[in-house]
């Protein structure tokens, strides 16, 4: 009876830690694939199997065992290497025409489509 | 009068596609970080030679140049970069430090044993997480540093003008 007992609850922990592993692999996988593989042609690290992809991937994990968040993982990686290796950037003096083009691009067009239904 | 705005808003695109064309054909696609270290990073490695735990204050402590080299047997810019290495050593004002990236440990002693040792002290970057605290992005990568501060960042093999211009820093 006792060994029944240890063993379901041995069995109980083990499938209590499963969905928290899976959180954690599924937060890594999220974060490498925001992140650029400097080395490769138009991947992501997750994508990429190169030796600098790989050590990225152990970094992040490293860091989610550590306890980091996820935007102190892209801090960290930004100083390293730049705003570069980020697939988002982040808004900032140096992006604002990347993220209010669209925008403008979209209020003209919808001016001009505006005009033209008024006439 | 509208049909010739209309060929002049032609026109301006056209030069401004050509505009974008030219200068973004005639960059080098090879991207090099925008690192923001300047300040060398903390961290603890393993030695080369006799496996003993050492921490990055211990390595880079001396009022004098270093160089960290980051190396690889299977690399094979590290190769021809490697004599360049040995001429430095020779200086007085610079210890060259390597770490080694990602290697079997075998074939990094062969080496070292058939080209010479340039370094003074070798760490271990076994799953090259090392060379990420350094911004790194591959092998062979170097930095001069003086007291601390990571004056010179070396991405690829290095040449004859790269090792001029340490000899000439570090003078």
């Amino acid at each position: 009876m006792k060994m029944i007992k240890s063993t379901l609850i041995i069995l109980l922990f083990f499938f209590n830690l499963n969905p928290i592993k899976a959180d954690e692999n599924e937060l890594q996988n999220k974060i490498a694939k925001n992140l650029r593989c400097l080395i490769c042609q138009g991947q992501s690290v997750y994508d990429s199997d190169s030796e600098f992809a790989n050590s990225v991937k152990l970094v992040i994990k490293k860091k989610l065992q550590e306890g980091s968040s996820e935007d102190q993982i892209y801090n960290f990686l930004t100083t390293k290497y730049g705003e570069w290796i980020l697939y988002d950037p982040k808004f900032n003096k140096n992006t604002y025409f990347l993220w209010l083009l669209p925008l403008l691009i979209f209020l003209f067009g919808g001016a001009i489509i505006f005009k033209k239904l008024i006439k | 009068m509208k049909k010739k705005l209309i060929s002049f808003a032609v026109f301006l695109s056209f030069v401004f596609v050509f505009i974008i064309f030219f200068k973004g054909l005639n960059k080098s696609n090879q991207y090099e970080p925008k690192s923001n270290i300047l300040n060398i990073p903390e961290f603890t490695t393993i030695t080369f030679f006799n496996k003993k735990e050492i921490n990055s204050n211990n390595i880079f402590n001396q009022n004098k140049f270093y160089l960290l080299n980051i190396w690889a047997s299977w690399c094979l810019p590290c190769k021809d970069e490697h004599s360049l290495l040995l001429n430095l050593s020779k200086n007085d004002k610079l210890d060259i430090i390597g770490l080694n990236y990602k290697d079997n440990q075998r074939n990094a002693k062969k080496f070292i044993n058939e080209l010479g040792n340039p370094y003074k002290k070798i760490l271990l970057d076994k799953d090259g997480t090392t060379a990420i605290e350094w911004g790194a992005f591959g092998v062979p990568e170097s930095f001069l540093i003086y007291q601390n501060k990571i004056i010179k960042k070396f991405i690829g093999p290095l040449d004859k003008n790269s090792y001029e211009e340490i000899v000439k820093l570090i003078q």
